[in-house]
């Protein structure tokens, strides 16, 4: 497809928000329109779960841009309105008022659902952790309340745990895996990171799963596990993981699996492109379907996906990265740092509060993991993974 | 163009200095930017227009006048 007369982009966050800066700096003159559920402004969601939940920032610090940076945009903005259908050969998106919104190309960027513990009664005092809204909730709730357990041992979990023990509440974190991260980081590093948590004073309770939550007069009470054992807690924080939103997409006939599945273009349809958390794409450098709950992910894949619609063919073949903040403890992760690779120290000692390491599968290098060492890590990325943080132009 | 960055939204990713070396780095202790030059020259241009979109901290700002 040539350069399209219009573009409409659904879910305007981190991912449909650069796409759409992209598409403007790269040319882009016809029109733009922007629908999101959410009546804010676009906001960042990293620091719902540090700075903000902390109350560090006041929120509209975690604003993406300013009001005069949108209008630069020159794009037609619709808030406050969630996409219920798409018609993928018409190129139609029906909103829940019923109003009907085109664009010669559709960008998909509606990200993430939290997901809730199976059978979760309606408790107040249980909380998950996705926007703005929830942060604000659990920030007000936390501030009044003792005990909290958070349940869920992947980043989010490890976040919150992190900041409410710095808040001074009593944190129980329970997990099913046998670490903090331990799925994402693997093991040497993922016990260090359980062990930092120890340190803090959080109480852990991992390799167990959760019954049930307890609940007295409509608000939580506790947490009670597989095991027995009831924690006992005025607010708890379920972080379990996502799935991406795509329930207004059904019966579009597009395909989804985990995710609006595309190819390596990140095209779904013809004239139909998905970006950020709920796009899967063909990664050619690893020659496979990926899909990547990151922040750079997003911005990095708005950049492709713009391209493309203006009329590029570029593969998107990025190498992930995320970061983590827990305490005083900043970890960046570049590549792929799988569980099963083995681990070796670069720079510094896994004891100590910083250091660098390698992950390698078969003698490749494919992961490199910062502890407190943002820059020595993106240097090892560049000596071990490749110079470019994602491939334009 | 003038680039400014904010510190306090800096993550400490280093994509901009992945894209343009010449005019970010990142500190040695906390791998925080720096700005090696606030008012690089046109062949920097783009490569500080590209940094600022992809920085996931949304720490960069360009202003386009001279
Ligand atoms: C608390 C928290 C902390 C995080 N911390 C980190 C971190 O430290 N490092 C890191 O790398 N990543 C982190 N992430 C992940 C990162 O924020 C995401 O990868 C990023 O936000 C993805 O951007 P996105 O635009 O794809 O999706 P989202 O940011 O989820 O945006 C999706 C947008 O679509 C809208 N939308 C959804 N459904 C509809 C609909 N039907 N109609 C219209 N609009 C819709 C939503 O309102 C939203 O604005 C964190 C995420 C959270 C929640
Ligand atoms: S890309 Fe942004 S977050 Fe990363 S080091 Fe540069 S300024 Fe900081």
């Amino acid at each position: 497809m040539t350069s399209p007369g219009s573009v409409l982009i659904v879910g305007v966050s981190a991912a449909g928000l650069s796409t759409a800066e992209a598409l403007r700096r790269q040319g882009h003159q016809g029109r733009l329109t922007l629908l999101d559920a959410e009546p804010h402004l676009p906001y960042d969601r990293p620091p719902l779960s540090k700075q903000v939940l902390a109350g560090d920032w006041e929120p509209g610090r975690a604003q993406l841009r300013t009001q005069a940076q949108l209008e630069a945009l020159d794009a037609e903005f619709v808030r406050g309105e969630p996409a219920v259908s798409l018609d993928a050969a018409a190129r139609e998106v029906r909103t829940d008022t019923g109003r009907v919104l085109r664009g010669d190309a559709v960008v998909i960027a509606t990200g993430l659902t939290p997901l809730r513990l199976p059978g979760r009664r309606a408790l107040a005092g249980v909380h998950e952790l996705r926007g703005l809204d929830d942060a604000l909730t659990l920030r007000a709730h936390l501030t009044a309340a003792k005990r909290l357990v958070v349940v869920g041992e992947g980043v989010l979990g490890g976040e919150v745990a992190a900041t409410a023990r710095a808040m001074g509440l009593d944190v129980t974190l329970v997990g099913l895996g046998p670490a903090i991260l331990a799925e994402q980081l693997g093991g040497p590093v993922s016990e260090r990171l359980t062990r930092a948590h120890t340190e803090r004073g959080v109480t852990l309770r991992l390799g167990v799963a959760v019954e049930e939550l307890t609940g007295h007069e409509g608000r939580v009470t506790g947490v009670r596990l597989a095991t027995g054992e009831l924690l006992a807690a005025d607010a708890v924080v379920v972080a379990i993981g996502s799935r991406p939103a795509t329930g207004w997409l059904e019966g579009s006939g597009l395909t989804l699996g985990d995710g609006v599945e595309c190819d390596s273009r990140c095209r779904a349809a013809d004239g139909i492109y998905a970006v950020g958390d709920v796009a899967s794409w063909e990664h050619e450098g690893h020659g496979r379907r990926m899909r990547l709950e990151n922040r750079t992910n997003a911005t990095e894949q708005a950049q492709v996906v713009a391209a493309n619609i203006l009329g590029a063919d570029r593969a998107y073949a990025p190498i992930p990265y995320f970061w983590t903040d827990q305490y005083d403890i900043k970890i960046q992760a570049h590549g792929l740092p799988t569980p099963g690779a083995t681990v070796s120290v670069a720079e510094g000692d896994l004891d100590q509060g910083r250091f660098a390491v390698l992950y390698q599968e078969s003698g490749q290098v494919t992961g490199v993991l910062g502890w407190n060492m943002p820059k020595q890590a993106r240097v090892l990325r560049q000596q071990h993974l490749a110079t470019r943080p994602v491939a334009t132009a | 163009m003038k680039v400014i960055v904010d510190e306090d939204k800096c993550c400490g990713a280093g994509q901009c200095v992945l894209l343009a070396p010449e005019v970010f780095d990142q500190r040695e202790d906390d791998g925080i930017v720096m700005l090696l030059n606030a008012e690089p020259g046109p062949d920097q241009y783009d490569l500080v227009r590209e940094s600022a979109a992809v920085c996931p901290g949304a720490a960069i700002e360009v202003s386009e006048e001279a």
